[in-house]
């Protein structure tokens, strides 16, 4: 009874974390989606997200500030990151992403920019707010639920559930709506579109703002689960996400979210053969081998380029 | 003789160099500022194979210097100290003997490094190659720091216990004449392969691979030869590195050490060696530049009133600074300072006076 316990333990840790990697890898794709663009700096966003509901949440607890109370501001906290997350992202899409796809620049000088947008908001945020880790306020009542042994706290029924929602609601919009029509239309064929009629910056702007929102989604949840936040994490959480959309086949939907779990599961088993710190390792060599080996991912469809 | 004028000036400044380090007319900071140059230079001038002659991506560089660095640290210190063995392998005496053996291994060692990461490029160009890269920087540190035999992520240390047995063996100032004679090296190597009829592969390949290909050029073999040489020289500069130092940590050789050698060939000019030789200076000067002007700028600023008193300008901004640099390069002038040319094209008439064989 114990072991199956443990087990089932073990998969809900995964879980929360497959569920952080998932809604990371959601950015990722999406902007790879229209742009065919590895934005570097998403990992990043999700940093800069997560210090962005630090900062609110605080405002809107304090004494000081407007001294909610607890529920409203997790409400106003998560309406707010997600929003003022989205305008870190466009703005990254206005000043350095954008002059540079109307030059017509190489796609690698894109793909420095995106490495260095990543390293320079890392940077920054440490230049500008100091070494010290700083802590999320709890902003909601935290309660274990006990299953015939097994413990879950709502907080990661709610990242479950938050995971699953964004998935569902960009297949819908990617899918479904005429957005994401002229998103798949974008990748398909960016030269034709704009003669199309179709506003080309407009949907790409959207695309930016629905990709970091849910990495400021994700950067407050994961303030809320892990509770402290580095300026590290960006970096690590965006390279583990970049890996678990590739290993979904970046540019799909699914794949990201499927990716994501996946590896969740690997990080969450690797402690129960190795020591955890070959987590990165590990991850690192799946992320390898994927790319030798079937560099489309799961869903990915090949892409064929013209000689 | 008048071709040789260049020639000689560069050999009376090594020498002069070595004359100063040797009689302290210089202090140590600045000879540990013109070593590091001189390491940069290794760095610069062979990610310059890979990422402007070849025009692939790759941005894992300083995973193979830490390969260099820690290969070179253990066969030092199982040669030289009694770390990992019971007692020195080898006399002291010997020292000056063995440490360019100690170097060829570690640039051997980073260059089969380099083979490993060249055989996904293959296949996988652009972005993707640099994920590769990315992650094999990635996994060459995790490794490291895993193995707990060599010091784990506390690193490894003790190097210097070489230099003092080279310098106890015959009193000159050693480390100032390998990097040298290492930045050297790398300068003759990438030259002559990129001037000669083999190495004219490399930039075939980076104007047009399929083309290349049809013209009877092997492709696979170019990119092998140019990742392994590559990744020899930066294991070499890690051999450097870590008995200038004499303490070499993983953790010191991750995306950052990388991105500094991106900025300095994007900032030099890629498949410009020449510029690559003047953007590694330029960027080592900047870096010093910085660590002095900072605090001065800190203090300035805090007297005039213009910053908080709670926030102080710290190292930090560094790494605000050279991320932004190359923003700002790939945005305005992203063939470099030098693009595709080297000095000699710009001033032909300093062709008559250097003679490269």
């Amino acid at each position: 009874m114990d072991d199956t316990n443990a087990i089932i333990q073990y998969g809900l840790n995964a879980l929360q974390l497959g569920s952080f990697y998932a809604l990371i890898a959601l950015g990722y794709t999406l902007v790879y989606g229209v742009l065919r663009l590895i934005n570097f700096a998403h990992g990043d966003v999700f940093m800069v997200g997560a210090y962005i509901a630090f900062f609110v949440s605080s405002f809107l607890l304090s004494p000081e500030g407007l001294a909610c109370g607890q529920t409203t501001a997790f409400v106003l906290t998560l309406v707010l990151t997600t929003i003022l997350t989205s305008g870190v992202g466009v703005t990254l899409e206005r000043v350095a992403y954008r002059p540079l796809r109307r030059q017509g620049a190489h796609r690698l000088y894109v793909v420095i920019t995106a490495l260095m947008c990543g390293i320079l908001l890392e940077n920054a945020n440490l230049a500008l707010l100091g070494a010290s880790s700083r802590t999320l306020p709890d902003l909601i009542h935290k309660e274990v639920i006990n299953w015939g042994g097994v413990t879950i706290t709502n907080l990661k029924i709610l990242i479950f559930m938050a995971a699953i929602l964004v998935f569902v609601l960009l297949q819908t919009i990617v899918m479904k709506s005429r957005f994401g029509m002229a998103m798949r239309a974008i990748s398909w064929d960016p030269f034709a579109i704009p003669l199309m009629g179709i506003p080309v910056d407009k949907i790409i702007v959207f695309t930016f703002v629905m990709g970091s929102g849910v990495a400021g989604l994700g950067g407050l949840l994961y303030g809320m689960a892990y509770v402290k936040l580095e300026n590290t994490m960006g970096m690590m959480m965006g390279w583990k996400a970049f890996i678990a959309a590739v290993v979904g086949g970046i540019g799909d939907i699914r794949g990201a979210f499927l990716g994501g779990l996946l590896l969740g599961a690997v990080e969450a088993l690797v402690p129960a053969f190795l020591p955890s710190s070959y987590k990165d390792l590990i991850s690192f060599s799946i992320l390898i081998a994927i790319l030798c080996l079937r560099p489309t991912g799961i869903f990915g469809v090949p892409l064929t380029t013209k000689i | 003789m008048k071709k040789y004028t260049l020639n000689f000036f560069f050999l009376a400044l090594a020498l002069a160099l070595i004359a100063a380090a040797h009689g302290n007319w210089l202090d140590k900071y600045t000879i540990n500022v013109l070593i590091a140059m001189g390491l940069n230079i290794i760095f610069a001038v062979s990610l310059n194979l890979v990422n402007g002659y070849m025009g692939e991506f790759a941005c894992g560089h300083a995973g193979f210097m830490c390969v260099g660095a820690y290969t070179a640290s253990i066969i030092s210190l199982m040669c030289f100290s009694a770390k990992f063995t019971a007692a020195p392998l080898l006399p002291a005496w010997l020292s000056p003997v063995a440490f360019p053996v100690i170097m060829a291994i570690s640039g051997l060692t980073a260059a089969l490094a380099g083979f490993l990461v060249a055989l996904p490029s293959f296949k996988i160009r652009d972005d993707y190659l640099a994920i590769i890269t990315i992650a094999a920087n990635f996994i060459i540190i995790s490794l490291i720091e895993n193995l707990d035999v060599i010091g784990g992520p506390r690193g490894i240390s003790g190097m210097s216990r070489t230099v003092k047995a080279m310098t106890a063996t015959l009193d000159i100032p050693w480390m100032v004449i390998w990097v040298i004679l290492g930045a050297y090296f790398s300068i003759m190597v990438i030259y002559r392969l990129v001037n000669s009829t083999y190495g004219k592969g490399i930039p075939a390949v980076r104007q047009n691979e399929v083309a290349a290909e049809i013209m009877s050029v092997d492709t696979n073999k170019m990119k092998t030869v140019a990742f392994m040489i590559a990744a020899g020289l930066a294991g070499l500069a890690g051999s450097l590195f870590a008995h200038t130092y004499g303490t070499v940590n993983a953790s010191s050789f991750g995306l950052l050490r990388s991105t500094e050698g991106l900025v300095m060939v994007y900032l030099g000019g890629m498949g410009s060696l020449s510029g690559s030789i003047m953007a590694a200076v330029a960027f080592t000067l900047l870096v010093e530049a910085l660590r002095l002007g900072l605090p001065a700028l800190n203090v300035f600023l805090h007297q005039g009133h213009l910053l908080p008193a709670s926030f102080d300008l710290s190292q930090i901004w560094n790494w605000v600074i050279i991320p932004l640099i190359l923003i700002l390069l790939m945005r305005y002038r992203p063939e470099g300072l030098m693009g595709h040319r080297e000095l000699t094209h710009i001033f032909p008439s300093l062709r008559r006076l250097i003679t490269l064989k």
